[in-house]
């Protein structure tokens, strides 16, 4: 029956029969009110419970991921200080075993110059000249008084020219002496410059000792903060892995940029290998050729910097006998110089096929006349090729360094990615439950407000002693519980009752609560 | 280790599995050029010669590329002027374009005018013979007037299979008659256009060859 057909089920106006109907839905909706509730309470319900259950789930996994992203953390940034404290006393062991070999050189060298000190010093010691032995026994002799042109006068003036003669060459000898030990004095100068020297270097090394030991120490003290899971250190760790991400990822970009340069160096001449026409999954063959020698030339950086112990991407090898990684260093090494070289002839032969090419290209759009081409100065391009070819397989070398970086911060950054996400989904499914919740109310009064005119009648007549009382207000308490336990807030979301004015007795609560209960549960 | 050669040898396999499996000739072009050398078309033929460059110059490794004449019985390997495919190696590919060039120039300085026009038959012999080369592009380039003439007795009534294929009329040049009546002009390019797309090929015309950019795109 269509819309029309129903405006003529009573004859008369078509007000009438559209009056009949809305009398006989409503009565119908009346009839059905108490299932049609529960029906629509219920399937409310379940969406919600299980939006919510999702919404928990994923906080749980959040909660999870984001302990693991703590854990994460922690371990690199301890892994970080104990490669940064073993680095530290490896530099103090090298430090140590290097001074501490020239000690004993140097402790020889002081303990002989304190001993040529000494014996400089001692020689130095001023020795007065022994008075003559004499002088008592002239005496007498020079108290004879003097009589001029007596024999005594000669032997006299014979005696005091001995004395000055004697006492002349004494003087003479002691003033060599002094000269002597002034020079011995002077010898001292040097040997205690050295012997300052050499333990102005001791001083050196002990100073240099000391503030290594206080890096250690700062490094000691993060380490411990670290492991005892210390919420500063987690931030600060967490902030250094974005800002390694993204530096990493700069570098990176400059690295890919430098690979793409390298790729259009090589993939022409790659033609003249391996067929220019030939493809394989779509593409180029000689294109392929091209990227796995750059991959390859990578990958051998990559061995490299492994062996060299600058990065740690591969503990297996950093964990090799000694022996053995420096054996691999050379490998390669002198894989990647092979590498270079294939590279640097390839970027030739492109030179001389770009030749080829404009010669040809002469030629051909010009009949002829452009065969004559100006080739002076080629030499550069060609020789920038082929440097260039030589030397971005060693530039792309140190990729290892941001790609080690790039790749740790990596699971720091799309951990954290990660739990915003299931964050942000959580928040989403507890919405939606709460949605589904309102939306079984509002779905509620909407179904009475259709039926508003049996309910009215009802009202007026009986008043609100009827039986589906007890599930309406069961269906309410059960919604209004809910919201007030989910939202955790004192706001009650009041339903509209038929009968406010209802008193309940002591023994209708408590059977209400159980009913309540019972829906809860 | 054993385990390790194995995977390795196992993918080199693979790969050179895939590499034969792949049709290469689904990458290449290949472009056939008909060049009209009746009547008074072969003073144009300097102009055949410049296109002949320009598309050598736009081809590379393993396209093919087919000169052939239009004349009284097109429809003849006889009438292909030159024809390479080139080598994989660009340079071996240089060269054979230089040798191509060589070919064309000496056929440009003693080709003989001819009576008729089998312009039709031309078009029939480029399709058999790319299809035949079984390249993913197919080009039939068309130097002429478009004006065709045949002798008397050669049946040309036939209907083109041009499907995946770029036919492109060069050069169609305005006859005396067509500057007493242009329909004429008209009618004769309508009358190929129909034609080729009847047979599910695809029209296009160049007459400024300036924009011969437009001949051949990548």
């Amino acid at each position: 029956m269509n819309f029309p057909a129903a405006l003529s089920l009573i004859p008369g106006p078509p007000i009438l029969s559209l009056l009949f109907c809305f009398i006989v839905i409503s009565t119908l909706l009346y009839m059905a009110r108490k299932p049609a509730h529960e029906a629509i309470v219920s399937a409310c319900r379940v969406l919600s419970y299980a939006f919510r259950l999702a919404s928990r789930s994923l906080l749980s996994a959040e909660k999870r991921l984001k302990d693991r992203n703590r854990e994460v953390l922690l371990a690199e940034g301890q892994a970080a200080s104990e490669r940064i404290i073993e680095r530290e006393f490896e530099r103090i062991n090298v430090s140590v075993a290097k001074n501490m070999s020239t000690f004993p050189a140097l402790q020889r060298r002081i303990s002989d110059t304190v001993t040529q000190v000494d014996e400089d010093y001692r020689n130095s010691v001023e020795i007065p000249p022994d008075p003559p032995g004499w002088g008592k026994v002239l005496e007498p002799i020079a108290k004879i008084p003097a009589v001029e042109d007596s024999m005594v006068a000669e032997v006299l003036k014979s005696i005091r020219a001995v004395l000055e003669k004697g006492q002349q060459g004494v003087l003479e000898v002691y003033r060599k002496n002094s000269r002597e030990r002034h020079l011995q004095l002077k010898k001292i100068a040097p040997n205690l410059r050295h012997i300052e020297k050499g333990l102005g270097a001791v001083n050196l090394h002990i100073t240099g000792l000391l503030e290594r030991t206080g890096t250690i120490d700062n490094h000691m003290v993060a380490f411990e903060r670290m492991s005892k899971g210390c919420q500063k250190a987690e931030q600060r760790l967490s902030s250094s892995s974005l800002t390694q991400f993204f530096i990493s990822g700069f570098v990176l970009a400059i690295a890919i940029g430098g690979a793409i340069i390298n790729f259009n160096l090589i993939a022409r001449p790659m033609q003249e290998m391996v067929g220019g026409s030939v493809h394989m999954m779509g593409f180029r063959v000689a294109d392929i050729a091209a990227l796995v020698i750059i991959l390859v030339e990578i990958s051998m950086g990559l061995f490299l910097m492994e062996s060299l112990r600058i990065t740690r991407l591969f503990p297996i090898i950093g964990a090799l006998d000694d022996k053995i990684r420096v054996r691999m260093i050379i490998v390669s090494f002198v894989f990647l110089f092979l590498l270079a070289s294939i590279e640097s002839g390839l970027a030739y032969m492109r030179e001389l096929l770009s030749q080829d090419d404009a010669a040809l290209i002469a030629g051909l759009l010009s009949s002829g006349a452009g065969n004559s081409l100006d080739m002076s100065g080629r030499w550069i391009t060609t020789a920038a090729q082929m440097g260039m070819g030589f030397v971005l397989p060693f530039a792309l070398t140190f990729v290892a360094i941001p790609l080690e970086s790039f790749f740790y911060s990596l699971r720091t950054v799309l951990g954290i990615l990660l739990a915003g996400f299931l964050h942000l989904s959580a928040g989403l499914f507890r919405l939606l439950s709460n949605l589904c919740r309102y939306s079984g109310k509002c779905l509620v009064s909407i179904y009475d407000l259709l039926a508003f005119l049996p309910l009215w009648i009802e009202s007026k007549i009986g008043g609100s002693n009827r039986p589906e009382d007890a599930t309406e207000d069961k269906i309410s308490k059960s919604l209004s519980n809910r919201s007030e336990v989910d939202t955790g807030s004192s706001a009650r979301i009041k339903l509209p009752r038929k009968s406010p004015s209802r008193k309940r007795t002591k023994k209708e609560d408590v059977t209400m609560t159980s009913q309540t209960q019972e829906v809860l549960s | 280790m054993k385990g390790l050669l194995l995977a390795g040898l196992l993918s080199l396999l693979f790969i050179s599995g895939c590499s034969d499996g792949q049709d290469n000739t689904l990458f290449n072009r290949g472009i056939y050029l008909l060049v009209d050398t009746s009547g008074t078309y072969t003073k144009e033929l300097a102009k055949a010669q410049q296109i002949i460059n320009y598309t050598l110059a736009k081809l590379y490794a393993g396209d093919t590329f087919v000169v052939a004449s239009i004349d009284t019985g097109s429809f003849s390997e006889k009438d292909i002027v030159a024809k390479v495919t080139f080598d994989d190696r660009p340079s071996k590919a240089n060269q054979q374009k230089r040798l191509f060039q060589e070919q064309v120039g000496q056929y440009v300085k003693q080709v003989k005018s001819s009576s008729y026009t089998d312009i039709t038959g031309g078009v029939l012999q480029a399709t058999e013979f790319l299809n035949e080369k079984n390249t993913r592009d197919k080009t039939i380039l068309i130097f002429s007037d478009l004006k065709e003439e045949l002798k008397e007795g050669y049946v040309r009534d036939i209907p083109l299979s041009l499907q995946g294929f770029d036919v492109v009329a060069l050069n169609v040049t305005k006859l005396r008659s067509d500057n007493i009546d242009p329909r004429e002009y008209m009618n004769r390019l309508e009358k190929w256009e129909n034609l080729v797309e009847a047979g599910g090929g695809q029209w296009k015309i160049i007459n400024d060859l300036e924009q011969l950019d437009k001949l051949i795109q990548y």
